[in-house]
């Protein structure tokens, strides 16, 4: 199958054979060279490109890049930040860990164009906590570019001068979230902020104009640099642009990372195909398709509607193996793309116990600032992890939808949908196996059911 | 405070990236518990007073970020991954092997010394689940007989000191 | 041209259907304010930065619908009126500022859906203790559940566990069980009182309210974390457990520990006083007191309080302890020496008492370290009460060594002190024994016990009267509780001795009308409850002892504090 070759961009030489992660392999490999073309350019042509590719952000939201960057108050006088987030953390994501681990350089170069881009003089990367090795990697490459021209002082010669610095996180997923991200590196405990005020294009680091971009992202414009929106805007589907790199974990043959041509693939094709199945006797259940947030989708359902093809509307009548693996099919089924972890449930895993460990997760990792997440998550994971070692009721989840639903939209961050939306669906999708967990639980597991709580 | 001289110049060296220099609380505590082991009380006064913030600054950072504690631990730090990828592929059995090979509880360290066990958030390394961050270094496909062998190698090297 | 108003500066919003002009910025839980309509919060406070964290006072906002592309408005054949576009997801009122056009509803069933469940949240891990609560009556968590609580719990996991009774400092207590981590009390501590102390610890539902260890929440403005803690967590460590605030009277007052005159409320029952705390006032204290100020009541029932009229040192009453006094003046060589604390109407009655016995009159300067926010460095509340009534016409000395000297040169026989204690004003036990003494005041002390007469007289929570502040805002109070029996009101000792026919408050204040240019139109009934700023420039060339406090900079320059 043609279609299913994968289509390395930004994966280009994770896990070549003989690629390391120094400067000298980089610029044997071509690297650095879009940077030097790029800062004689106009940045203002650059951050065109960016915005003709149709970029999308690559952290979650999948907000495009260039509008992102249009919102930069450029005449406030104020410096310009870029943050680079490198705090993946989404369960089921693992995708920036293999970029900066194995090709630093590669983030590196996106990063310095897209500061020029937009005159940002300091970048930091904000990397999560749990990969010393990543940051000192990091760190080791910066200083071999700076030590090159490409990082810090008169960049490629040219009077255009930037540093950036690594700032390591220390184990809190909202991080993740800019404005929290953006606390944090001030030095603060990470509550996101009210926005508005405080969008961070405006009212940013040190109150002051800031861009922040997933690691991934930068590096896609690195290469929109080098070839020019339009030509990146060929590749995948219209409105998602580029190639995607899925993070395929749990009950797979082959789990690993992924990158295909955003659109080309269906959630089937990824999972049987690529992935090589469910693991021998076992059938898929559920599949949750961006990051443990994302709400789950269960094997077995139907997806109708309308859809735009071209110019067209068309039918569409999808299985969960069916769906395109792009932001826009991912929504109209009622899930997201998110940051690409797609996890995998087989028939083994029983539903509670798999919501009982998402929610001990997100309480865990809620800031705690505003009072529906705070409260909310912890109350979820309360009942669920009651109903799994504890007393459960039928009318549990009820109580859990009740309660999941008096979260989202009502929170400072969108850690209220993040938290909420996997009650939501479990509770959706697998009603019934709520309902029927006081007794089911009594019944002998599989063996090959795991403990998930 | 008696920390190292190397750390402090790495401490007066990073104070320097930042235009304010409350952002070098993470860096700063990064440094100390790198050099310590773990954040003495004294330390949030002492980054305080370096920083130019107050001590309820920085203790309430200390206790925010769970990467940062305030008492020490084992000589070697096991953190196995409890969220849902690493759960699906048995990371419960993984950390419950490491329990029992140290005859500890996650969160507490071992009655030998050797080590403290932790259940932690995801890793971010979901594709090669079960992982264990030992120290600073991951270990993929934790399952129980890999646990053992770690735990075996962990305590081979704890003889020898 | 000078405008007379910046219309430009009010917009039209709409709020629940009702359309209000508001001045532009204002946020919406103060604009609904403005006509009357509650929306409930617990995080945001008008003197505090904007956290937006407790998300009670979510809203639906819109706007006036236009066709992108020609800006025309559309509109909605259904009305006739301007379509509007409401935004699906709910604002917070304390974040939103309001722009011309904006529409709100508070009343929406998604509003109130909101509400209720913002309630359920904060109350699940909230321990039911409103019966020994000290919060109880006054407790906003309370209020709310009454329109927003369930009645009942869905809640059936254990609550968690936080500590309970900690002492934050000397005057506040910490349940943190009961707190709902609305920040107040720490935005409070960095922003206002400058002490940066309070924190939250650990993370998520787990966050602890908690003072830096080691450290303590001791700083004069402490109390004011207990005035603005929602719930019940911060309560006084003195109050506690004292009294039900429902069954307390609330009396406007002032604070009189210094020029500042931060407002009041006197809460009393049955004659006695419980507790006192600040009350609203954006041009004097915002609604911030300092802790100094709350002790004040504590030496209205305290053992050296003066209740029998002496004469010679035996008991007598107050019609023989005038006229002895009478008798006094009439050796001539009388002097007054009146007081910085007494009110208004006091000091121009001890100036009718002077001009009538046509004695000299002194006041004691009493001067301490002023700390910038509302405690000021003339701790006289009324220096300039007596300027405005003419008692006096420079500025006072802590020491009454003029008046020293006059009684060393044997000039003065006589001296009446409006609660000012000599001894403690510079005078000498022999210069003390070379006359005799008329004292009026409320507390026993060496001049009191010096004194051929004392007459006891009432204290600020017992009468009626105004004081002038350091901005030249005059401002009143009003007897909170009885006076104990035996003390009489200052104003009806002083116009007797003074021969002057004023029976209460309101004909002092006729007098007051008629003799004092700066206060022709006044009454005490007519003074609104924040003041009234009277003019301050005929007094602009003295040095007054004040620096900068929270709503008043100098504009004299700053005399030295000797």
């Amino acid at each position: 199958m043609a279609d299913l070759e994968q289509r390395r961009i930004i994966f280009k030489h994770i896990d070549e054979p003989g690629y390391s992660n120094d400067i000298a392999c980089y610029v044997r490999n071509g690297g650095y060279e879009v940077l030097k073309k790029s800062v004689l350019r106009k940045p203002d042509e650059l951050i065109d490109e960016v915005k003709k590719s149709g970029l999308r952000g690559r952290g979650g939201a999948g907000f495009p890049c260039g509008v992102k960057w249009g919102l930069v108050d450029r005449k406030s006088g104020k410096p310009i930040y870029l943050i680079v987030n490198a705090d993946e953390s989404e369960p089921g994501t693992f995708k920036d860990r293999y970029i900066m681990h194995q090709d630093p350089h590669q983030l590196i170069e996106g990063t310095m164009i897209s500061c020029f881009a937009n005159n940002v003089k300091q970048a930091y990367i904000y990397i999560r906590g749990e990969m010393p090795h990543g940051a000192r990697i990091l760190e080791k490459a910066l200083a071999e570019a700076r030590a090159a021209g490409f990082v810090g002082k008169n960049i490629c010669g040219t009077t255009y001068s930037c540093d950036i610095f690594v700032h390591r996180g220390a184990g809190a997923y909202i991080c993740g979230e800019e404005t929290g991200l953006i606390e944090s590196l001030e030095g603060k405990r990470a509550n996101p902020r009210i926005k508005p005020p405080y969008f961070p294009a405006v009212l940013g680091l040190y109150q002051c104009p800031t861009i922040v971009n997933n690691v991934e992202t930068l590096c896609h414009v690195k290469y929109i640099a080098e070839f020019g929106g339009i030509e990146y805007a060929k590749i995948g589907t219209p409105n998602n642009t580029g190639t995607r790199i899925f993070c395929v974990s749990g009950h797979v043959q082959r789990p690993g990372y992924y990158e295909f041509e955003a659109g080309k693939i269906t959630m089937g094709q990824l999972l049987n195909d690529v992935c090589g199945g469910p693991l021998p006797g076992r059938k898929f259940k559920a599949v949750i398709p961006g990051g443990s947030s994302a709400k789950i989708l269960r094997f077995g359902e139907r997806y109708k509607g309308k859809r735009k093809v071209g110019a067209d509307m068309v039918d569409y009548d999808w299985g969960v193996e069916d769906v395109p693996m792009d932001f826009d099919s991912l929504g109209m089924v009622g899930t997201m793309g998110g940051s690409g972890g797609v996890i995998v449930m087989d028939d083994t895993v029983n539903m509670v116990e798999a919501l009982a460990n998402i929610n001990a997760f997100y309480s865990h990792e809620s800031c705690g600032q505003c009072t529906p997440c705070r409260e909310g998550s912890l109350w979820m994971k309360k009942i669920t992890t009651r109903m799994v070692h504890g007393n459960a009721r039928s009318e549990d989840a009820a109580l859990l939808k009740s309660v999941a639903d008096q979260i989202p939209g009502r929170t400072i961050c969108a850690f209220g949908e993040a938290c909420s939306w996997p009650t939501q669906s479990f509770i959706a999708k697998f009603g019934d196996e709520f309902k029927n967990y006081p007794e089911s639980k009594k019944a002998v597991k599989p063996a090959e059911a795991q403990t998930l709580i | 405070m008696n920390l190292k001289a190397e750390t402090l110049a790495k401490i007066d060296e990073v104070i320097t990236h930042y235009p304010v220099k409350r952002s070098a609380t993470l860096p700063l505590l990064h440094l100390i518990q790198e050099d310590m082991g773990y954040i003495p009380e004294k330390a949030e006064e002492w980054i305080a007073a370096k920083l130019e913030i107050e001590p309820i600054n920085v203790y309430e950072v200390v206790t925010f970020y769970p990467m940062f504690r305030r008492k020490p631990i084992g000589r070697r730090h096991i953190k196995v991954c409890r969220t849902l990828s690493c759960a699906l592929m048995g990371g419960y059995k993984t950390c419950e092997q490491f329990e029992k090979e140290f005859n500890t509880h996650r969160g507490e360290v071992s009655p030998d010394g050797n080590v403290t066990i932790e259940f932690v958030e995801c890793l971010a390394s979901c594709g090669t689940a079960p992982v264990v961050l030992i120290d600073d270094d991951l270990h993929e496909k934790v399952d129980c007989a890999k646990a053992k062998q770690i735990s075996d190698q962990i305590k081979a090297e704890a003889k020898k000191r | 041209m000078i405008q007379p108003a910046k219309p430009a500066d009010l917009v039209t919003v709409n709020i629940d259907g009702k359309d209000i002009a508001v001045p532009k910025g204002t946020n919406v839980i103060e604009a609904a304010r403005l006509i009357n309509v509650d929306i409930p919060h617990y995080c945001y406070h008008p003197k505090l930065t904007i956290v937006g964290n407790c998300r009670m006072c979510l809203i639906e906002m819109g706007m006036p619908a236009v066709d992108p592309a020609t800006k025309a408005p559309i509109m909605d054949p259904a009305t006739g009126k301007q379509k509007i576009n409401w935004i699906p997801r709910p604002q917070i009122g304390c974040g939103t500022n309001v722009s011309s056009g904006l529409h709100i509803r508070t009343q929406s069933p998604m509003v109130k859906d909101c509400r209720e469940g913002v309630m359920e949240f904060l109350l699940i891990n909230h321990p039911l203790d409103c019966p020994i609560c000290d919060q109880a009556g006054e407790c906003k968590l309370q209020e709310q559940s009454t329109g927003y609580g369930r009645g009942y719990s869905r809640f059936v996991e254990q609550k968690n566990v936080k500590p309970k009774r900690t002492q934050l400092g000397p005057r506040v207590t910490l349940d943190d069980e009961r707190c709902i981590l609305c920040s107040r009390c720490i935005r409070f501590s960095k922003e206002i009182a400058k002490d940066d102390v309070l924190g939250f610890i650990d993370r998520g539902s787990y966050s602890t309210l908690t003072c830096y260890p080691g450290k303590t929440l001791a700083n004069n403005y402490s109390l004011n974390t207990v005035d603005i803690c929602p719930v019940g967590a911060l309560t006084s460590t003195d109050f506690r457990f004292k009294m039900r605030v429902w069954f307390l009277k609330q009396t406007n007052s002032i604070d009189t520990e210094s020029s500042v005159g931060a407002n009041t409320v006197v809460w009393s029952r049955e004659g006695a006083i419980y507790r006192i705390t600040p009350r609203r006032n954006d041009d004097v204290n915002d609604t911030w007191m300092a802790d100094s100020g709350r002790e004040l009541f504590k030496s209205v029932k305290s053992a050296d309080r003066l209740t029998a009229v002496k004469v010679n040192s035996a008991d007598s009453a107050l019609d023989i302890a005038i006229n002895a006094a009478t008798q006094l003046f009439k050796e001539g060589g009388a002097a007054v020496v009146g007081s910085g604390r007494s009110s208004v109407e006091e000091q121009f009655l001890t100036k009718k008492l002077a001009d009538a016995l046509k004695a000299s009159v002194s006041l004691v300067s009493r001067v301490g370290e002023g700390d910038k926010l509302l405690v000021s460095a003339d701790r006289n509340p009324n220096v300039r009460g007596a300027l405005v009534t003419g008692l006096i016409k420079s500025l006072p000395s802590q020491k009454l060594t003029d008046l020293a000297a006059a009684i060393d040169a044997g000039k003065i026989k006589a001296v009446v002190s409006v609660g000012e204690d000599l001894a403690a004003a510079g005078l000498s036990a022999a210069q003390l024994a070379k006359i005799s003494i008329v004292y009026l005041g409320t507390h026993a002390n060496a001049t009191s016990v010096a004194a051929k007469v004392v007459i006891p007289t009432q204290s600020v929570f017992e009468k009626n009267g105004t004081l002038v502040n350091q901005q030249f805002r005059i401002q009143k109070f009003a007897r909170a509780v009885p006076a104990p029996a035996g003390a009489t009101d200052d104003t009806v000792v002083l116009a007797k001795l003074a021969g002057v026919a004023a029976t209460d408050i309101a004909s002092v204040w006729k007098l007051i009308a008629a003799e004092v240019p700066a206060l022709t139109t006044m009454s005490y009934a007519n003074i609104p409850e924040t003041g009234l700023l009277l003019d301050a420039t005929p007094f602009a060339a003295l040095p007054f002892v004040e620096g900068e406090t929270l709503h008043y900079k100098p504009t004299a320059p700053v005399a030295a504090t000797a």
